[in-house]
């Protein structure tokens, strides 16, 4: 993975001394809330509901052990002994001291990470597939390019005071584990029938209280064009967004009215501009950065052979583990949604545990997924046992992934000061409801997600169930929304009709699965049978 | 009756007017009456608090009791973790919430 050079850490340390003085000046009153509100949110700490939050970047997911137990060290020493895995691949602590917060950047300068560019108007963490560098199913590593343009973006003067925030995705696999489209620019490397790779481009997706999925706006790219190509769409957007009003500020509003084929039009008039300037990166550049995530020294020679025998580990290996690039290796993914417990909160000691098992039986790697789990991307299958085993002691042996109680949820009312109602009790609720594991495994594939409200951080828009929490007169309701994907078949979930109290919501969720359950066709999944009956096929079943 | 509640500018812990200064806890909250904009622009300005806001509530037996949930949970702590909460030995706090 990316190590900083000396010019990654002076930029980091010297935002942290700058953090460490903007701080002190508030501290001792020289500075309004005003004033200090943009800086702090420039360095990821926001004022929730109970105290600061710090959100710190994980860039594209990935992680090492050292930085996973300093996230350790961080939740122990100046949070309450747990960090929380958000849908962006970040983790957030709910329970930070501003007096302490120089000190955990400083902290986390020591191992390659910051806060930098987890809030405000700027490009956001760069998310990219999780099982990058480790799947059969990709054309190469997407990371060395969510790298360069994280150096791109990272403090560029002309997007530090973007209209809104900016998220862009960057995949190499046709199966989209990214929710792609869900961005605001979206990469997908392809390679065209030339045999040369280059970027399929998105633009304008996004969720919030407009939804809008990305539309295509490039067939095929270059790789060594890709900077130009996309300062080219960040000026575009720059330029002509609604700042006048914040709930049209975001890209997708001005793709959306601008159209389609004029925005191309306008961005393809700025690439040339950009082009001209010859400012892309040589591929001495792609080469240097690219050598970070060079493959590890997988081992040759080894068994493919898994020990069954034991029928718990059976159906942890079953759900759980995904096919890997290099024969008699294993993808591993961790289940951060034991059943009734937070979706996405993590223990100081799992984390540190988690990090032992990167060390020991994964080359030293870890990412985090937006779907609020973790992966140990390079696991032998022989140690597949020894794994299990240790997770499956720490509370981190669930066998639900991608299951009815991997649930996505956000902080909801809980800790966030956006929150109209609380997400996290329903997704407890909902697990409990279906906790059985054959009935789960029944059911197969089936997401739910959760919002608190229409900023949608649990990404309803993109639930094979959905559900948003809304204040209908000081009371917590919810909306059933059925239909969304953030697969490579992605689509918008609808709303079923009226909502339900916390309780309603439940039973509203399992009359829907059970409705499904009666009209499935062989193999269907929960979702493909929506969108072969439509809403009428659920909606008297639901609603009676 | 309203009364006044923000964050502690140090800790970002909760905190509500008592009629001298902050409290952490929302049962010695007191009316702040007509004076509730001066004592926000008097505390904020000398950087005790930030994010403070009036809230309308009625009084219990138990103390004041915020009229919306948002502010309930900011009184208590986390529903969803009662061992994070002011009262994590009283296992029927978050009922107030709810």
């Amino acid at each position: 993975m990316y190590k900083y050079d000396q010019y990654d850490q002076a930029m980091v340390d010297a935002r942290v001394a700058d953090f460490r003085d903007q701080t002190r000046r508030r501290l001792e009153g020289k500075m309004t809330d005003d004033q200090f509100k943009p800086l702090r949110l420039k360095n990821g700490l926001y004022l929730q509901l109970h105290a600061y939050m710090l959100r710190v970047a994980i860039p594209y997911g990935t992680l090492d052990s050292r930085q996973m137990r300093k996230l350790a060290y961080i939740a122990r020493t100046y949070d309450r002994g747990y960090g929380h895995f958000t849908t962006r691949q970040n983790i957030q602590y709910n329970w930070i001291k501003l007096e302490d917060a120089p000190d955990i950047l400083a902290d986390l300068a020591t191992v390659e990470m910051h806060a930098i560019q987890t809030s405000g108007e700027s490009i956001r963490n760069i998310s990219a597939d999780q099982y990058a560098g480790a799947t059969a199913d990709e054309i190469i590593d997407p990371r060395p390019w969510a790298e360069m343009i994280r150096q791109m973006t990272t403090f560029m003067p002309e997007f530090s005071y973007l209209p809104r925030k900016f998220k862009i995705a960057v995949i190499a696999a046709e199966a989209d584990r990214a929710a792609l489209r869900w961005h605001d620019c979206a990469l997908r490397i392809v390679q065209n029938e030339a045999g040369e790779i280059g970027f399929q481009v998105f633009a304008g997706g996004g969720m919030g209280r407009t939804p809008f999925i990305a539309y295509k706006i490039r067939e095929f790219l270059p790789t060594n064009q890709i900077l130009s190509y996309l300062q080219a769409i960040l000026r575009v957007w720059n330029r002509n967004a609604r700042r006048d009003n914040i709930h049209k500020q975001r890209m997708k509003i001005l793709v959306h009215e601008l159209g389609e084929d004029e925005f191309r039009r306008q961005v393809e008039e700025e690439f040339e501009h950009f082009l001209a300037r010859g400012e892309d990166f040589p591929q001495a550049e792609y080469d240097r950065i690219a050598a970070y995530f060079a493959p590890p020294p997988f081992e040759t020679g080894l068994s493919e052979e898994i020990d069954r025998s034991d029928p718990d580990f059976a159906l942890w290996v079953d759900q759980q583990v995904a096919a890997h690039k290099a024969p008699g290796y294993a993808i591993v993914n961790i289940s951060l949604k034991p059943v009734g417990q937070i979706p996405g909160d993590i223990s100081a000691e799992q984390m540190e545990l988690v990090a032992d098992l990167a060390e020991r039986y994964s080359f030293d790697e870890l990412r985090a997924t937006h779907a609020q789990n973790l992966v140990l991307p390079h696991v032998r299958k022989q140690d597949l046992h020894a794994v299990w085993s240790a997770l499956h002691e720490a509370g981190l042996g669930e066998a639900n992934l991608d299951l009815v109680t991997d649930i996505i949820a956000c902080p909801g009312l809980d800790y966030c000061t956006l929150a109209n109602a609380r997400s996290i009790p329903v997704a407890q609720k909902i697990a409990e409801r279906f906790a059985d594991a054959d009935r789960q495994k029944d059911l197969g594939e089936l997401k739910i997600k959760i919002s608190g409200c229409i900023n949608a951080c649990g990404h309803h828009h993109a639930g094979h169930i959905g559900i948003l929490g809304v204040d209908r007169k000081g009371t917590e309701n919810y909306q059933l929304l059925l239909g969304g994907s953030g697969d490579e078949e992605t689509s918008q979930a609808k709303i079923t009709g009226p909502g339900f109290d916390e309780a309603g919501i439940v039973d509203a969720v399992e009359r829907a699965v059970e409705r499904y359950r009666e009209i499935r066709e062989p193999g269907e999944r929960f979702l493909d049978t929506y969108r072969r009956v439509g809403m009428d096929g659920f909606k008297e079943a639901i609603y009676g | 009756m309203k009364i006044l509640t923000g964050n502690d500018l140090k800790t970002g812990q909760v905190v509500w007017w008592d009629g001298q200064g902050w409290s952490l806890h929302v049962e010695d909250a007191v009316d702040a009456g007509d004076r509730a904009d001066a004592i926000i622009a008097r505390e904020e300005a000398e950087c005790r608090v930030n994010g403070t806001y009036a809230i309308d509530g009625e009084k219990t037996a138990e103390g004041f009791r915020p009229a919306h949930i948002k502010d309930r949970i900011r009184a208590l702590g986390p529903t969803v973790r009662p061992d994070l909460t002011l009262k994590p030995a009283d296992p029927s706090a978050g009922n107030w919430v709810i």
